[in-house]
């Protein structure tokens, strides 16, 4: 397991308890979307190891699996940070610049949205509306919100994050 | 059958109930025009070509998936219907590539077809434009999905009828592409490079790996001896390239084009297919004695074998050893003839017309190069000799009588029919039975293993045995077979599969006929029927019966089953991963 990854413990106990994941929506309807989500919550995101054992599990054909996870924006192919950045683009946020709020996370951190840090401590996406209308804009960070930001004020927000111990 | 009264374009007509608007329309004669449809296989009216206005519906409704009900009034040719269908081709033309001048579909495209049927003087919409990059690793297909329009036929195919699934739709929106799990090429997912996709391709997005420059620079080269030979199904479809129609018998103008060509010698694969059910039967014989492993199971269809080492590897040691008949032939000809003819076999350039594109595949397999050399150079499909033949200018309608060349030429009509599904059993089960029997008959017909239902089964008794046949094809029956087998829900001594619905006149390498046709045309009875006319009019119908196939085990493999035949005219098969690049 890399250090990026979110890590509920060694590969082998991780691998089981995807297959009880899988054991348990099996033989009921529409099992994918259900299992894909329990599974990019044990992983934190949908590998192609992961995808395949999937494929394999209930058999759907790894095309399949594949098309429905880069279909929805939830799923990601990629590992999260510890840290998940997430910038509102709904339409209040946008009008009041949340652009630039994006932008300058992309250039502080040197990722684009969808990836993760080298140093496994943020990810960035970008998401819709998250009902904080009044604060815009507004980005989340893990379960914190921050609103009517600026983007003067990424950095010192960053520098908070970068350093916690968990 | 219960019937309702509807009205399109001011006719009043009586319909069966469970048309839809579009089948009513046919009906009709009122042609509705139709991209993402195609009947039985992709109905479900995403592409909005074929709208149509419904009296009381609050919008455009697509004619493909609309069931007609008692009193419903349809116009195909309202303003609002022309406009939306032209914005809507519009829409799709502003994100295709539009180099129809190169395309290789150009003429029969679907969507250039459209753009003209249509009228379509100009494109307004210049907006931004998808760029991906080609797939061209698969040795068999090519993929470029700046020519996708996104119909979904494929996918269909490939999931639903062959049950492989190694392409589907990925992302959204503007970023929806059709293409393999994490964009890995054809070449390395389990595609069994049968090449249906591209049949049913409405455009250019998929095509066979073009060979033909191979082809004309060896038939340039003064060192090479070049021959070619051609599979049974070729010759029942090749006509369709020149506007000929569906089930033309073309044996002689394919002869003679590929003599204008400059080929030195024009085999007929038909021989070796008597000599793949002269060693097939054998193995069949021996495993039926011998208690070996039942049910034996063809292996003539790469595409098959190809599918069978990736989801069935259980079943790899019930393959017959056989190689295809090409291969064998391939074989032969850099050994027997070449030996016969005084020829290096270094010197000797094989070149196999096959319905097929998993062929392609297939002659790179290392393992099909008993003589050192590979057993065949190289593989063109039917749809790439019409394209040469059309690049020399031959007139492929003004052509003299020409028959194959010897000596391998003559072929029998068991050898024939390989290219319809149930052929190879049929011709197998002429030569066992009279070997188990020691008498010959004149009843050789085995109706119950023709035809296109998906699974046939037959019992024949011979010799003491109670033999129990089974045949499917297209991949999707034989995964319902063998899935039948594993659960012990049948049991059978031997099977026939080949991996394209009909068998070979149906395969990825045949002519393209659109949707418009396809959907109404059975196109594996029209170019089966030829088959089997061509198979009447042979002397010959029993492959041990061939004076060639029993000159060549005289001169040179002894009996069948022999060590020399198993150097040459024998492969092995095994396990492959489904996704080895991780």
């Amino acid at each position: 397991m890399g250090d990026n990854m979110c890590c509920c413990g060694s590969a082998d106990v991780m691998d089981q308890k995807l297959q009880e994941i899988i054991e348990r929506y099996k033989d009921t309807n529409g099992a994918l979307i259900p299992v894909l989500h329990e599974a990019q919550e044990l992983y934190g995101y949908l590998p192609m190891e992961v995808q395949m054992k999937i494929s394999e599990g209930l058999g759907i054909t790894l095309s399949e699996i594949y098309g429905v996870v880069t279909f929805y924006t939830q799923f990601s192919l990629k590992p999260k940070g510890k840290n998940r950045i997430s910038v509102c683009l709904g339409t209040a946020c946008y009008v009041k610049g949340a652009n630039h709020i994006l932008d300058k996370l992309k250039e502080k951190l040197g990722i684009e949205v969808g990836d993760c840090t080298e140093d496994g401590k943020f990810s960035l996406d970008a998401c819709r509306c998250i009902g904080a209308c009044g604060l815009a804009p507004v980005m989340m960070i893990n379960d914190d919100v921050y609103g009517r930001l600026t983007p003067d004020e990424i950095e010192g927000i960053i520098e908070k994050y970068k350093n916690r111990q968990d | 059958m219960e019937m309702v009264n509807i009205t399109i374009d001011d006719r009043k007509l009586q319909v069966p109930k469970n048309y839809t608007v579009l089948e009513a329309a046919r009906y009709a004669n009122i042609a509705i025009p139709t991209l993402c449809f195609l009947k039985d296989i992709n109905e479900i009216g995403a592409c909005r070509m074929c709208v149509v206005e419904v009296q009381g519906a609050r919008s455009l409704q697509a004619a493909c998936v609309f069931p007609v009900s008692e009193g419903l009034v349809i116009s195909t040719k309202s303003p609002a219907v022309r406009e939306a269908r032209k914005v809507t081709l519009e829409l799709i033309l502003s994100n295709h590539d539009r180099k129809c001048l190169t395309c290789v579909r150009s003429r029969s495209c679907e969507l250039q077809k459209l753009a003209e049927d249509l009228n379509i003087k100009d494109i307004r919409f210049e907006g931004e434009a998808s760029k991906h990059p080609i797939d061209n690793f698969s040795p068999s297909i090519v993929r470029d999905p700046n020519k996708c329009v996104l119909c979904r036929r494929c996918v269909s195919m490939c999931k639903n009828v062959q049950g492989v699934g190694v392409i589907d739709t990925n992302e959204r929106g503007f970023n929806t592409i059709v293409s393999s799990a994490f964009n890995k090429s054809l070449n390395s997912v389990p595609c069994t490079m049968c090449g249906q996709c591209i049949a049913v391709c409405p455009v250019g997005a998929l095509k066979e790996k073009d060979d033909t420059d191979k082809v004309w620079e060896a038939l340039s080269n003064k060192d090479l001896h070049v021959v070619v030979q051609t599979a049974p199904a070729v010759r029942v479809a090749l006509g369709e390239e020149f506007g000929m129609p569906i089930g033309s018998r073309v044996t002689s103008n394919m002869i003679a084009s590929l003599r204008r060509l400059g080929f030195k010698k024009v085999f007929d694969t038909d021989t070796a297919a008597d000599l793949t059910i002269m060693e097939e039967g054998t193995e069949l014989i021996d495993r039926l004695k011998n208690g070996g492993k039942l049910p034996l199971i063809t292996s003539c269809s790469p595409g098959w074998i190809k599918f069978c080492e990736h989801n069935y590897p259980e079943f790899i040691d019930n393959l017959s050893s056989c190689k295809s008949p090409h291969e064998m032939f391939g074989a032969v000809l850099k050994s027997y003839y070449a030996e016969k003819e005084g020829i290096d076999p270094a010197k000797v350039f094989v070149v196999s017309i096959m319905p097929c594109t998993a062929k392609k595949y297939e002659a790179k397999r290392p393992e099909l190069s008993s003589t050192g050399y590979p057993d065949v150079d190289v593989v063109l499909t039917t749809r790439e000799l019409a394209k040469m033949i059309k690049e020399a200018a031959i007139d492929f309608t003004e052509l003299p009588e020409r028959h194959f060349d010897d000596p391998m030429g003559e072929a029998t009509g068991a050898g024939v029919i390989f290219g319809a599904t149930g052929g190879v059993m049929e011709a197998a089960l002429r030569t066992v039975v009279e070997i188990l029997e020691g008498k010959s008959f004149d009843k050789i017909e085995y109706n119950a293993v023709r035809g296109i239902d998906g699974i046939k089964e037959a019992v024949v008794e011979a010799g003491g045995y109670k033999i129990k046949a089974a045949v499917a094809h297209g991949l999707g029956n034989a995964r319902k077979l063998l899935d039948r087998i594993k659960a012990g829900e049948a049991q059978y001594d031997f099977i026939e599969i080949m991996a394209c619905p009909g068998g070979c006149v149906n395969g990825g390498g045949q002519p393209i006929q659109p949707s418009y046709v396809r959907s109404w045309v059975d196109l594996r009875s029209e170019r089966a029927k030829a088959i089997y006319e061509e198979e009447r009019d042979l002397p010959i119908r029993k492959s041990h019966e061939n004076p060639r196939i029993q000159m060549l085990y005289k001169e040179y493999f002894g009996e069948p089953g022999s060590h020399k035949a198993h150097e040459l005219l024998h492969t092995h098969y095994e396990q492959k991963e489904k996704y080895p690049e991780k």
